[in-house]
């Protein structure tokens, strides 16, 4: 087990990853999967940091990806900008208004939150489709420009499209893994475990809560434009509440509050669709008992099972090798103890 | 050290604490109690800073606290605990700890994305008051237990230690021998009264009467909101007040 | 003049349905403190079983709609026992992820089962009523008399009757209620049974009205939260008023503002309020 730990665990996925295209043999069909598949990931990722690990259940998290994906669709085609400079904008417009829909939303908690942004993200929905002069309504956005190539590469194609995905989404993991592994992702992790006990250690909650909002929907909004650039063409739905149920989905079969979970699951569901092709449009029908029978059996998923099974058993080690050596040291001990009381008899 | 002055909470058209006046000395153990009820978690709270006061004034340690929130007040020295204790389950013992010093960290974003050295340094820190922290309560041998396993006692003592990473001067303990057999609680005692020699106030909210007449130096009883009396377990015990109240009902075998 | 009356007549017709659906969420929420993300589904479910009782097996509108209740109330039931019950002691984010695995089956499953077109429903009541100068569709008059009346009949059933009693004794202290002998059980599938028949018998008035298709209850549930958070969660009062204000809020604003974003008022309410009061409206404690 220890291979799959640390680094070398994920230097192994990554290596994988690179491989892909060789594997799928030039199956264009795979790769843009893959690619569709990563993008989501990226997106997921973003919303285990505010769902996972801090605790609130965002359910406009979608209409952020949206904000991302429009960001792109429209500064290209209705104003001419090339991909880079609009994509470089994508998460940060996305994270601009996270910071106003995170100051009022956060001050709710649980239930009151997560009705609160279903609510948001509904209107963020509904603008999307009725504010035509800005987002081209129901017809959505066509010919969007794919990524400007440099030095030679081009993204048209997509092998090269796929690597870029993969580029953006082994950055992004790499961020987070950075983010969840340092004090900043364990004061998320405090809020998560209770909000009044974080508080009482010290912790200011509504900055934090609001730093993770942010953080998360700027996830959503990269992974928005990456989807721009690659899909070529936006309609509102890409905004639908649904999405972030796919998202959820993955999350929770991967297990919700790890790293490799989302991860996990934002690859693995996708494909376990691809396969049971003929659910496609009624995925849900299986997915949505699915879902449940998770929550109820297995609410820690794949990788969070892993995790705690594993940490069980370092613990169990652990004990057992105190213990060892706490008998070692008293049988040590007592013949020191009894040369001293020897000693100490003829001071 | 801790000086309320006419403390007062309502909720509503409930008064849950009326006008409460009370010195909290330095580097003594001062014990909340009364019958369920009384507003002693309330108390607790407008101390801490968990909820804002409707009237009356908080001076900690000679500045005047009233209205702060919670993570202000516990960034000045107050340290306090929970009747439970949210842990992340599936972590380590230590692991649990090392968030309790955050809050004398700097580190940022910024310092986690470009990981700075002062990120390193702080996190360095954190994990060794957290060890500290286990070892001044005496568990550093759950140190890698994973949080979920350990017993009840061992969760109040890991309570403790969350609170003593903070770096406290002050400790505000609810019910920290709840649920505790007989002889776990004597343990508890004798681990308040170590923080004491130590250079820690505690104050402490608890229901065990033989803990609380053998541990602390001052007692205040609440009732119904309100103050009815305050002093050391001798006079508290002779109280008649207090008996009526409180103790009578308990005594009426004795 | 006549306008006004038309709307406000429009507001009282909406605000009956939204009230209707309000109410079988407010009365879970009140009893498991969780808020049914599937009970846009529930809705769904009752127009699409009234839809067939009627045209495939000719039924009359009320038999259909009598039908449909049963039918919702059993999927609820269903729902409690097979994915709420075992999820009691679970914390509050695996419930709603629960509750939109239902939902998501649900809507699937229509899907799967009548595929994604839109349908109209046939109603008896297809006429229209002139009173006094105004005329209003006689389906929009029946719904605000059919909706009025069955909240008066609930009304009536929570006050006066002993299962109405335990469901709000349970609501307001669910250890108390147990340690008095109501069964929490049977409370809760009882609830659950009722927001059902609620949410089938509005979906079965307001469908003639509107289309049917699969996916008709996302937009009706989410105002129906907006309600129940406005008017306070558990609260039946609440819901009905709330359900009032949303229904003539969205009435008089399609009119005066703009049909294209009515949809958007109730959710902008909803920002608004809990922007200024994050506890709502008529709740008196923290959070």
């Amino acid at each position: 087990m220890k291979i799959i730990d640390g680094k070398i665990g994920w230097l192994l996925l990554l290596a994988l990853a690179i491989a892909f295209p060789f594997f799928a043999a030039g199956n264009d069909y795979y790769l843009t999967v893959m690619a569709t598949a990563y993008v989501f990931a990226i997106a997921t990722i973003g919303l285990n940091l505010i769902t996972g690990y801090t605790g609130q259940f965002n359910l406009a998290h979608s209409g952020f990806m949206a904000v991302g994906a429009y960001t792109v669709g429209i500064l290209t085609v209705d104003h001419g900008w090339s991909f880079w400079p609009a994509f470089a904008l994508s998460g940060f417009v996305a994270a601009f208004l996270g910071f106003f829909v995170g100051l009022v939303s956060l001050r709710l908690k649980g239930h009151f939150f997560s009705i609160f942004t279903m609510c948001v993200g509904y209107i963020m929905y509904l603008l999307i489709e009725k504010w035509e002069g800005l987002t081209h309504g129901t017809v959505g956005i066509m010919g969007i420009p794919a990524p400007t190539g440099f030095a030679g590469i081009d993204f048209e194609a997509p092998r090269s499209q796929y690597y870029l995905v993969l580029f953006f989404l082994a950055l992004s993991v790499w961020a987070m893994h950075r983010i969840a592994n340092s004090l900043l992702g364990r004061t998320f992790m405090a809020i998560r475990n209770s909000d009044d006990l974080a508080e009482a250690l010290g912790i200011n909650l509504m900055r934090n809560k609001v730093l993770a909002f942010m953080l998360s929907v700027f996830y959503a909004g990269l992974a928005g434009g990456l989807y721009a650039g690659f899909v070529r063409f936006l309609g509102p739905g890409i905004a639908s509440v649904e999405h972030t149920f796919d998202m959820t989905m993955y999350m929770l079969v991967g297990g919700i509050g790890t790293l490799l979970g989302p991860l996990l699951g934002s690859i693995g569901v996708p494909w376990l669709t691809q396969y049971l092709q003929f659910l496609q449009d009624y995925r849900f029908v299986v997915f949505g008992p699915l879902l449940i029978i998770l929550v109820i059996f297995v609410p820690h998923g794949v990788v969070g099972s892993y995790l705690a099974w594993r940490a069980r058993n370092a613990s169990r080690l652990a004990t057992e090798a105190a213990a060892k050596q706490a008998n070692t040291q008293t049988s040590a001990a007592g013949v020191i103890g009894r040369g001293q009381q020897k000693g100490s008899s003829h001071a | 050290m801790l000086e309320i002055q006419n403390l007062t909470k309502r909720f509503g058209g409930l008064t849950a604490v009326h006008d409460v006046s009370i010195n909290f000395e330095r580097n003594k153990i001062n014990a909340i109690i009364g019958p369920n009820g009384a507003g002693k978690t309330t108390f607790f709270n407008l101390i801490s800073g968990a909820i804002p006061p409707t009237s009356g004034k908080i001076i900690f340690d000679g500045q005047d606290v009233t209205g702060l929130r919670a993570d202000q007040v516990a960034t000045l020295g107050v340290s306090r605990t929970f009747q439970t204790t949210a842990l992340f389950d599936r972590a380590t013992v230590l692991d649990n700890l090392i968030v309790g010093h955050r809050l004398r960290t700097q580190s940022g974003l910024m310092d986690v994305l470009l990981g700075t050295r002062r990120l390193k340094e702080e996190e360095r820190i954190c994990r060794v008051k957290a060890q500290e922290a286990l070892d001044f309560v005496g568990l550093s041998h759950v140190s890698h237990r994973v949080a979920g396993d350990i017993s009840q006692e061992e969760r109040k003592r890991v309570a403790f230690a969350l609170a003593l990473a903070t770096d406290p001067k002050m400790l505000l303990l609810d019910e920290p021998a709840g649920g505790v057999n007989p002889e776990e609680t004597v343990g508890i005692a004798e681990l308040i009264q170590k923080l004491v020699r130590h250079g820690m106030t505690v104050c402490l909210i608890e229901h065990k009467m033989d803990m609380i007449m053998n541990l602390a130096d001052k007692i205040m009883v609440l009732n119904y909101g309100e103050k009815i009396a305050e002093g050391t377990p001798a006079e508290i015990r002779s109280n008649p007040i207090v008996i009526e109240a409180y103790l009578g009902s308990e005594n009426a075998a004795a | 003049m006549e306008l006004i009356l038309e709307q406000i007549l429009n507001g009282l017709t909406l605000g009956g349905v939204y009230s209707l659906v309000a109410l079988g969420l407010t009365l879970v929420y009140g009893i498991m403190h969780v808020p049914n993300f599937a009970h846009g589904a529930f809705y769904m479910v009752g127009a699409f079983a009234a839809f067939f009782l009627m045209s495939n097996w000719g039924l009359n509108y009320w038999v259909a709609m009598a039908g449909a209740g049963v039918v919702v109330a059993a999927v609820a039931v269903l729902s409690e026992r097979l994915v709420f019950h075992p999820l009691r002691h679970h914390e509050g984010l695996h419930h709603m992820i629960a509750a939109i695995g239902i939902l998501l089956f649900l809507e699937a499953s229509a899907q799967a089962m009548f595929g994604a077109d839109f349908r109209r429903m046939q109603t008896p009541y297809a006429g229209i009523i002139s009173m006094g100068g105004v005329t209003l569709p006689s389906q929009r008059l029946l719904i605000i008399v059919a909706a009025f009346a069955l909240m008066l009949a609930l009304h009536l059933f929570l006050r006066k009757t002993t299962t109405g009693a335990s469901i709000i004794a349970m609501a307001q202290n669910r250890d108390g209620a147990a340690l008095v002998g109501i069964d929490a059980n049977r409370v809760a599938m009882m609830t659950f049974a009722i927001s059902g028949v609620l949410a089938a018998v509005a979906a079965a008035l307001y469908a003639p009205i509107n289309l049917v298709y699969p996916a008709m209850g996302n937009l009706v549930i989410t105002k129906a939260f907006v309600i129940i958070v406005l008017g306070g969660m558990g609260s039946v009062p609440g819901a009905i008023l709330g359900g009032l204000i949303i229904g003539f809020a969205e009435s008089f604003g399609a009119f005066y503002i703009s049909t294209d974003y009515k949809d958007i008022i109730a959710f902008v309410l909803l920002v608004v309020v809990l922007s200024l009061r994050p506890q709502g409206l008529f709740t008196t404690g923290a959070r």
